[in-house]
């Protein structure tokens, strides 16, 4: 496919470069008296005219394909308000591609049509108070029609209240890992800081708050499936952000602060896996890291890790440092009874405290 | 109406006739606009090559993830082992593409140049009100580019936080080390370009408040006027709060306050910081950081306005819609700046206020594209490069500018907020529409820059059209890379396997950026050859209307030889008919300069 966009770029890239040469030519021995030569011509501006038409369904080619083989990479949602999340996102996009479409149209045609002409007359048209009346009335109501389902939208994502089965978890970033901190049993989280940091307690957790002692702190995020979970983030050092994008979620995690989101999980991993959407999304990396595999090889290199299971990711969406691209973490969906016994597998903080 | 002063002509006009100019203060340190607008030009083409330069280095980067080059080798030196590039190069190099393209090229470059250029030329006056201050500015921004490129060679490298700076990781070199000295060059060059942007500033707003010759109302300004002066306004307005930003964060740097710090634990110890906040470093780097963005659009949207009603044989539809717009925008701009910060943490009901100031900067925007269409509609058009590139640039500023209705919405910012999504918006709808802009205003106005000769306009027509071709091709792919959630600013998108499928489509947008960045050496080239062999056209080659093809082909101090013409109509009146309709207000002539009074077969207009 690329093979075929990348031979499509080059073949009108020369189009456009042999067009060019010929104006070249065409335009070097005529000068007509009183013309200053570098200044468009007739000829100039009828080439420029089929160029902008040429340009106009280059575009739309562009547009076509991309939509056609990118819009793929659109991650399927697995989280409650994904559906509410992508309606929004489906209707906006509608909205300007319609618009996108015909104005392009306009532009292009336009410039096309009129080109100029020796005795063209151009008309003058200075003014016409409906017509932008009428073009400035029609974005108001659209663009009030997706305020309104917007905020209706944010509303309902980030205004949440806490329900009584809801999942309390810390996501904690540091440089260059995530950890997430369950609540425990008691359902609050313990009081922390940076500066309750010492060898095991990794997160700063404040050992004389009883809260704390049932929290458990674990390298992989699970989450039961259908539950509310509420993310509580922060930062121990700069700036990070987590971004879910399967959920549709994303929070900075800010050195000082407490910042929070929250969603309810509704596919598994399990499930996920199984649609068709990442059967064959697997099939193309598949494919792609078997070639380059043995290229490498070939090359005396190391083959590529297998990547035989899709996972949910956590990833760090605000530059960090260095190593920022290679800071995330695997987020596993699952069903309760799953997550309770996984959980039973963790450890507290008390255990881990009177283990050292 | 217009102030004038005649006291003040006399004094240009003496100093004009009896002055000999030495080599130095013709070309050095010249307080004369025109030259000065010839230096912003220079320097701000220099500093884009850079600039363009870096982003073709760590596109190669992304498309083949921890290849060999020796391109690499050679210019990054030991940032670049055995020609791979190193991961904090590609954040310095990142950082610093944006810094010199914002900055650099698209303020100091396109306002400086035609700012200095177009406003005494265009509104009748000999020189800037102060040519002193005007020099200096100049020197500033020279100074701070200096500096910049300066960091570029600091041991611990230039800084690497993102063009947007935003602490503990821009003030912590326990962090990166880029945040040492490489950090404090930039924010010391910063520092300087504000102090010069705001003389700059000052300076313009003065001049087109005050030496606008007789006739010369508000309502007749050419609009590259009009958004000259707003722009220089939001500039005044915005530009000391990233000053402010600044400062303070250079006292938590160096003097171990804790206005952005708090509660870090990094390199094994726990800092002392408590009690501030990156957020606010935030707030008040986008106080800044989004009028920027209007900074500069409206520069690159007037000269567009002038360049399609004079090419287009038309008057610009709806004139005052447009000064309105322009004014709605600039007001509006100042209070949009949450829209970068949806997910920072900060309150949801001032998202909630953000999205809502934020979708109604579409409305003006709106207007002025349908305005520009309508203005192409029924003209004659003469496609000049210059032409070219304006039309260009409503198109990508329409494809750039929609998505902004995505972004802008708190809701959808979630998800595809800091991906490749927000890259392609801000590329196409800032980035080629500034860089449009400029190349429209040097094909334009290169008359008057460079005494009469022309740029070639058949290398124009190549580099025109591979360049639209090729920034379409860069960055519309790109809208779909971020909606599959690829963040920005990864070394890497093959660190994990998830993105893999996404490499063929970098390959693709990296073959075409190169593409688009060697024809850029065509451009160089013509503007090289042209600067010195270019065919000397007439006066007035474009046949327009404004007051700046009035003036002497020569460059001589105080721009008319003669008396200052006087205006007696708006700058749109092409192919304006007379009462009868049989033939144009001047026979056979479709254009009516400014200094043309009202013909006795004419129909007064509004303006």
């Amino acid at each position: 496919m690329t093979v075929f966009l990348v031979l499509i770029v080059i073949i009108l890239f020369s189009v456009a470069l042999w067009q060019m040469s010929k104006i070249y030519k065409l335009s070097q021995p005529v000068k007509r008296e009183g013309e200053v030569s570098e200044v468009a011509n007739n000829k100039d501006n009828r080439i420029n005219a089929k160029l902008m038409l040429m340009f106009l369904v280059f575009l739309y080619f562009l547009m076509g394909y991309c939509f056609w083989h990118f819009s793929t990479f659109y991650p399927p949602g697995a989280s409650d308000h994904a559906g509410l999340y992508d309606n929004l996102f489906f209707i906006t996009l509608g909205v300007i591609m319609v618009v996108q479409c015909i104005t392009q149209v306009l532009i292009y045609w336009f410039s096309y049509k009129y080109y100029g002409k020796k005795g063209r007359k151009a008309l003058f048209y200075a003014d016409n108070d409906k017509l932008e009346f009428v073009w400035t009335i029609v974005p108001v109501i659209v663009l009030s029609g997706l305020i309104i389902y917007g905020l209706f939208s944010w509303s309902d994502i980030m205004n949440f209240e806490q329900s009584d089965d809801a999942v309390v978890v810390e996501l904690y970033a540091q440089r260059f890992n995530w950890k997430a901190r369950y609540a425990g049993e008691d359902r609050t989280l313990g009081n922390a800081n940076v500066r309750f940091i010492e060898g095991i307690n990794t997160v700063g957790i404040d050992a004389s708050d009883d809260d704390g002692q049932d929290d458990v702190v674990t390298q992989e995020l699970h989450l039961p499936v259908g539950r509310q979970v509420i993310f509580k983030l922060r930062s121990q050092d700069v700036l990070h952000s987590a971004y879910m994008p399967h959920f549709r979620a994303q929070m900075n995690v800010v050195p000082g602060m407490i910042t929070q989101f929250s969603f309810t999980p509704s596919v598994t991993t399990e499930e996920i896996r199984e649609t068709d959407y990442i059967k064959e999304k697997m099939r193309t990396i598949g494919k792609i890291r078997t070639e380059k595999s043995k290229e490498l090889e070939a090359s005396g290199q190391a083959a590529l890790d297998d990547y035989e299971n899709f996972d949910y990711y956590l990833l760090c969406n605000k530059i960090c440092g260095q190593s920022h691209y290679n800071m995330q973490m695997k987020i596993v969906v699952e069903t309760e009874e799953e997550f309770q016994e996984w959980m039973k597998t963790q450890k507290t903080f008390r255990q881990t405290i009177a283990q050292e | 109406m217009s102030a004038h002063a005649p006291a003040l002509d006399h004094g240009h006009d003496d100093h004009a006739h009896h002055h000999k100019q030495t080599f130095i203060s013709k070309y050095i340190f010249s307080t004369d606009h025109k030259m000065i607008s010839r230096q912003y030009l220079v320097t701000g083409l220099l500093m884009g090559i850079v600039g363009i330069a870096m982003s073709l280095l760590f596109r190669m980067q992304l498309a083949w993830p921890g290849e060999k080059f020796v391109i690499f080798e050679l210019l990054l030196g030991k940032w670049a082992p055995d020609g791979v590039m190193d991961p904090s190069m590609y954040l310095s190099l990142v950082t610093i593409h944006g810094t010199i393209m914002v900055f650099f090229v698209l303020t100091a470059g396109l306002s400086g140049t035609f700012s200095n250029l177009l406003i005494p030329l265009q509104i009748g006056a000999r020189d800037m009100a102060s040519g002193f201050l005007n020099m200096i500015s100049y020197w500033l921004f020279f100074i701070s580019s200096v500096i910049m490129l300066a960091s570029l060679f600091v041991e611990s490298g230039p800084a690497a936080a993102g063009w947007t700076i935003y602490p503990p990781l821009s003030a912590l070199p326990e962090s990166i080390p880029a945040a040492g000295m490489g950090m404090t060059l930039w924010l010391v060059s910063l520092a300087i370009f504000i102090a010069s942007s705001l003389m700059g500033s000052l300076n313009y707003i003065v001049t087109v408040i005050n030496l606008r010759t007789k006739g010369m109302s508000m309502t007749r300004l050419p609009l590259t006027i009009w958004t000259f002066f707003v722009t220089a306004i939001i500039g005044v307005v915005s530009f000391p709060v990233l000053l402010s930003a600044a400062l303070l964060l250079i006292m938590d740097r160096s003097f171990g306050t804790s206005f952005f710090l708090s509660d870090i634990y990094i390199g094994g110890e726990v800092l002392h910081n408590s009690g501030g906040s990156p957020v606010l470093f935030e707030h008040l780097f986008w106080f800044l950081g989004h009028p920027e963005v209007y900074i500069v659009l409206l520069p690159a949207l007037g000269i567009t306005s002038e360049i399609i009603a004079t090419n287009s044989r038309k008057p610009i539809f709806g004139y005052r819609a447009m000064v309105a717009s322009i004014l709605a925008i600039a007001f509006l701009s100042t209070i949009v700046w949450g829209h970068h910060m949806f997910v920072s943490g900060m309150n949801p009901f001032l998202g909630s206020v953000f999205t809502f100031t934020t979708l109604l900067i579409a409305i003006p925007s709106a207007v002025k594209a349908f305005n520009y269409i309508t203005t192409l509609w029924k003209g004659n058009l003469q496609f000049n490069p210059a032409m070219l590139f304006s039309i260009g640039l409503v198109s990508t500023f329409i494809t750039g500018g929609l998505t902004g209705i995505i972004l802008g919405d708190s809701t959808l910012d979630i998800n595809v907020h800091d991906t490749y999504f927000v890259v392609a918006h801000f590329h196409l709808v800032m980035g080629i529409v500034g860089l449009y802009g400029l190349f429209a205003g040097v094909y334009h106005w290169f008359p008057k820059i460079f005494e009469g000769k022309m740029m070639n306009k058949n290398l124009g027509y190549v580099h025109f059209w591979v360049t639209a071709l090729g920034s379409y091709a860069v960055f519309f792919p790109m809208h779909f890379i971020g909606m599959a959630g690829l963040p920005r600013r990864y070394y890497s998108n093959t660190a994990f396997p998830y993105f893999d499928d996404l490499a063929d489509v970098n390959i693709t947008i990296t073959v075409a950026a190169l593409v688009t960045g060697a024809v850029q050496l065509v451009f160089l080239y013509n503007f090289i050859h042209s600067m010195f062999y270019g065919k000397v056209a007439g006066k007035n080659p474009w046949r327009s209307n404004t007051l700046e093809w009035t003036t002497e082909q020569k460059h001589i101090h105080g721009n008319w030889e003669g008396a200052i013409p006087h205006v007696y109509r708006w700058p749109y009146d092409y192919s304006k008919l007379n009462e009868d309709e049989d033939d144009y207000v001047i026979a056979g002539q479709d254009f009516t300069p400014q200094d043309v009074p009202l013909q006795e077969n004419e129909e007064e207009m509004n303006h």
